[in-house]
């Protein structure tokens, strides 16, 4: 077939593009080379729009063994020990067709960190879907929750934590991020790039087949309404062979076969070969013929653009081929020596004895397109005027009904009894607490790691909502006794060429990098997903972070749950009363308007940290963060789960009760402390400048608030629980 | 003891069950499924996991297996035998233990703590237990037990009901059956007494920090009672 710009264009390329493609290869490319050019310019590939503000992301720190750029990020545990870590958006496929979106979505970021050598020690999601009133939500929710499980539960990998939202804007883009923590020694990670000349060049895995062709692509679009067509381009996923191919590439990496190894995620073939030449600096001949197929009369074009799953390319030592054989033979997966490293620095590809592409590598990688597309600052906005007087109509107790019962607070607890949360006999704090925890096998460690966003506060103020969620998940971290180590980033956002788009994504950036660079808290892995948008209506900007943290002694380990009767609460950290985009305000007061609550960096560091010696201490029996929902859904949340009531009685503050158990100020923590034990907290709070208050005691089966409000436990137990499973019957 | 755990390729509660045995005393051995000999051993373990993919019926094509030979012949000279899971499949495909395991009722794979009833104490397995209900955990698809009314007659006739579903305090429901188990069975032996099948992991059992201790205490008692 002849190429032109016609057919440029229909492959996702811009005509300038194009233009750009046939003055680098001085003419006009074959259909395989435009194919493996639309494949590595694409959004989803190249990063066109986002490599420059993506420079500007903190990522470095002492703890960070690989930052981004790599499969994953890695970094230091201490004991010769390093976890692997990323987080990768799935939601284009999961929109489509949402089992094999999500299954594919958590077997492509399982692939990233078991590439690296690391064993998988947990999954982690956040999934996002539209309005509850929406037809399709509950399918959606039901498929991709299904993925997920069907995925992860096959591996054996527990999925220890997650998030689930429910808004409006996803109503036509829904958001599936997949995170996977892995174990490894530090001195047997793998890496990416090739090196030495004529080494053999080998696929393992699955056959290829005609699944995917262009997902990469079509996650670089929006959707309009013919996206059913777009079912072909969704992967299908075989979580058995990819157990498969965990352990055999587990096996092999325990010698020293391997040079660089690579996993075919997006863009397959393509995509890892030329990624492993280029980190290289070095080129790669393929022999197409030898690739395994398990369709017939497949094209080059078909091959170099499958994406299909459970795949691997290694760069192997010489004269390693018959020990590696042997072990992909055991476990009854393909192997094929299909190229070898060159010195052309060109990918060059034969096929029937014809040479179908020859490429030089750094067009495709260092000369791919870079865009400063244009962007719009965002204003934070007027503070709202409530009335006082609608405060003082509100009832606490019917408030706190419906903010508990509300999808986006309610127990999860249908989700994630369908997740395998309790495999690999480590996880010793599971989903429904403020991170998940699993022990580093055999050792008195632990690993805590969490899942957060915040698209509302990011939609309201984008610099402010980045940075807010940083401080989300070092709050989560922190509170189960864990010191928070690092993050991993998944960028979701509208389309890149519309300004205000634009600017949402560069200022939420902007806030994670001051977050992250403020709390030490490095970025080491991530993605972007731009176009989640379908005709013209985009997504409220959801920057979902992934943090992760080292728990060194696991019983130290913090839950929620009340423990003891008498024992006493404080609140740490300030509380200033700001209800603009707070629950209440959204789902009592129908109120959208105004700023999100202010971040105060000291505040949450100095907070943060005084906590963690408290916890070092043994004082603090319980914790947890106050976010969504204020101070009184919190305390609810740690009633419910010790199955334990509470006497409160509200500081005298100059705010009204409303405001002051459901505003959602930055930067607090609920702490449970035996009474003993006050004075001596009373002075490191105050010795660290710590603004606290305390708010109760713990008291059976009850809420009591100021003497007047009155719940018991079970009333908060059925508000919580009930929703989500009675909407998803 | 000797112990061995079959791995499948798509095993995956094997290390897990390693630790476990091997934490309460057992010297255990991990066998592989192409394997043909058995290892010397007081007790097999089949365990959980998607033995190889379970694309077909679970367990279907693991009891077809190289080393599953062995295992059903030591099973039927008496050696003692558990398949947890993935394990309970492979046992029931292989015709070791009575029954089928469909998929759960709720067509939803369901992780969570339960509590089991122990009925029958004259057997290895459950002998001298001190505690009559214990608290395990399942994670699985197709746990729903199901078998024809005369199989049932004679399972009950024989007491091969090895654990039931219960509340706390030992009482069986239907609002307690985790996935549409009929009798709310989640465990079952064969004849003999010698093979026991059974949903819920122990194995995921076995210290504080975890899920809880139950298992602690099925385990030190199997030993004891192997011994």
């Amino acid at each position: 077939m002849l190429v032109n710009e016609k057919i440029a264009i229909e492959h996702g390329l811009k005509s300038d593009e194009y233009k750009k493609i046939c003055k680098l290869l001085k003419r006009t490319p074959n259909i395989t080379e435009l194919g493996i050019f639309s494949a590595m310019w694409n959004e989803h590939c190249s990063y066109k729009s986002s490599r420059i503000h993506l420079k500007k992301l903190h990522t470095k720190g002492k703890k960070v063994i690989q930052g981004p750029g790599e499969n994953a990020g890695v970094i230091d545990i201490e004991d010769g020990d390093a976890i692997v870590f990323k987080i990768e958006s799935h939601n284009h496929p999961s929109f489509i067709e949402p089992y094999q979106g999500a299954a594919t979505g958590v077997g492509g970021i399982m692939r990233d960190v078991f590439t690296m050598g690391a064993r998988p020690i947990a999954n982690l999601n956040s999934i996002h879907f539209g309005s509850t009133q929406n037809k399709k939500t509950k399918n959606l929710l039901r498929g991709v929750v299904h993925g997920i499980g069907g995925y992860g539960n096959c591996m054996g990998v527990p999925t220890i934590a997650g998030q689930t939202s429910f808004d409006r804007s996803y109503n036509g883009n829904i958001l599936v991020n997949a995170m996977t923590l892995g174990l490894v020694k530090k001195d047997k990670i793998f890496y990416s790039k090739a090196a030495g000349l004529n080494k053999p060049v080998i696929y393992v895995g699955s056959k290829t087949g005609r699944d995917g062709i262009h997902g990469a692509s079509m996650a670089s679009a929006s959707f309009d309404e013919k996206i059913e067509e777009k079912k072909p381009t969704v992967q299908v996923g075989d979580p058995f062979t990819e157990k498969l191919l965990l352990e055999a590439c587990l096996e092999l990496m325990s010698g020293d076969s391997i040079i660089a190894i690579q996993d075919m995620g997006a863009a397959g073939l393509t995509s890892s070969s030329i990624e492993m030449a280029s980190k290289g600096n070095l080129g790669i001949e393929i022999n197409l013929n030898k690739v395994p197929c398990r369709e017939t009369k497949m094209t080059p074009y078909e091959i170099m653009l499958s994406e299909s799953q459970e795949r691997m390319l290694i760069v192997l030592e010489s004269g390693k081929e018959q020990i590696a054989k042997k072990i992909f033979d055991k476990w009854n997966l393909d192997f094929a020596v299909i190229g070898k490293t060159t010195n052309t620095k060109n990918i060059e590809l034969f096929f029937d004895n014809e040479q179908v592409a020859n490429i030089p590598v750094n067009t495709l990688v260092e000369n791919s397109p870079m865009y400063d597309r244009k962007w719009k600052k965002s204003k934070l906005p007027k503070k709202n005027k409530i009335n006082k007087t609608i405060f003082k109509s509100l009832k606490i107790k019917d408030t706190l009904k419906k903010i508990l019962s509300s999808p986006n607070v309610c127990s999860k607890e249908w989700i994630w009894q369908q997740y395998d949360h309790t495999v690999m006999g480590d996880t010793i704090q599971k989903p429904g607490g403020d991170s998940g925890v699993v022990r580093v096998h055999k050792t008195d460690k632990a690993i805590a790691a969490t899942v957060d966003s915040s698209a509302t506060y990011c939609w309201a103020h984008p610099l402010t909502g980045g940075k807010q969620v940083v401080c989300e998940t070092w709050r989560n971290l922190i509170s189960v006794g864990a010191k928070p180590i690092a993050v991993t980033n998944c960028l979701n956002f509208g389309s890149p060429e519309k300004e205000e788009n634009m600017g949402e994504f560069v200022e939420c950036v902007q806030g994670i990098s001051e977050a992250c660079k403020y709390l030490d808290y490095p970025v080491v892995s991530g993605n972007v997903s731009f176009y989640n948008e379908t005709k013209d209506i985009g997504i409220k900007p959801t920057p979902t972070i992934g943090g992760v943290g080292l728990i060194k002694d696991y019983k130290k380990m913090i839950t929620m749950d009340f423990k003891e009767i008498d024992n006493i609460i404080l609140v740490i950290g300030k509380t200033e009363g700001h209800i603009d985009q707070s629950l209440l305000s959204r789902i009592i007061l129908n109120e959208n308007n105004g700023p999100p609550p202010e971040v105060n960096l000291f505040n949450e560091k100095n907070n943060g940290l005084t906590l963690l010696n408290l916890i070092e201490k043994n004082f603090i029996k319980s914790a947890h963060d106050v976010s969504l929902g204020g101070i009184i859904t919190a305390i609810s949340k740690m009633c419910i789960k010790g199955d334990k009531g509470i006497q409160i009685k509200k500081p005298k503050f100059l705010i009204n009760e409303i405001e002051y158990f459901f505003a959602e100020d930055q930067g607090r923590y609920l702490i449970e402390i035996n009474p003993k034990d006050l004075k001596e907290v009373s002075k490191i709070l105050d010795k660290n400048s710590v603004h606290y208050d305390e708010i109760g005691k713990i008291i059976d089966k009850e809420m009591i608030i100021d003497q007047k409000t009155k719940l018991t436990i079970d009333e908060l137990k059925s508000y919580n629980t009930n929703w989500l499973k009675s909407y998803m019957v | 003891m000797k112990s061995s755990v079959i791995t499948f390729p798509g095993s995956n509660c094997d290390r897990d069950m390693d630790v476990a045995l091997t934490k309460f005393g057992f010297k255990n051995k991990m066998v592989w499924h192409n394997d043909q000999e058995l290892p010397k051993s007081d007790l097999i373990v089949l365990p959980g996991g998607f033995s190889y993919g379970d694309y077909l019926r679970c367990g279907s094509m693991a009891s077809k297996s190289k080393i599953m030979n062995s295992v059903i012949n030591f099973a039927k000279s008496g050696g003692l035998v558990m398949g947890i899971c993935n394990g309970f499949q492979i046992l029931v495909e292989a015709g070791l233990v009575p029954g089928v395991l469909l998929r759960n009722k709720y067509l939803q794979f369901i992780c969570k703590n339960v509590h089991v009833k122990v009925d029958n104490k004259e057997n290895t397995f459950f002998k001298n237990l001190d505690k009559k209900v214990l608290e395990f955990h399942i994670a699985h698809n197709e746990g729903n037990y199901f078998c024809t009314n005369d199989q049932l007659k004679e399972i009950e006739d024989n007491n091969q009901i090895a654990i039931y579903y219960c509340d706390q305090n030992g009482n069986t429901n239907d609002q307690i059956n985790p996935n549409g188990s009929i009798k709310n069975i989640a465990g079952i032996f064969n004849k003999e007494k010698n093979v026991l099948g059974m949903m819920p992991h122990p194995e995921r059992m076995i210290d504080e920090s975890l899920s809880g201790e139950d298992g602690s205490i099925f385990f030190k008692n199997l030993l004891n009672n192997i011994k």
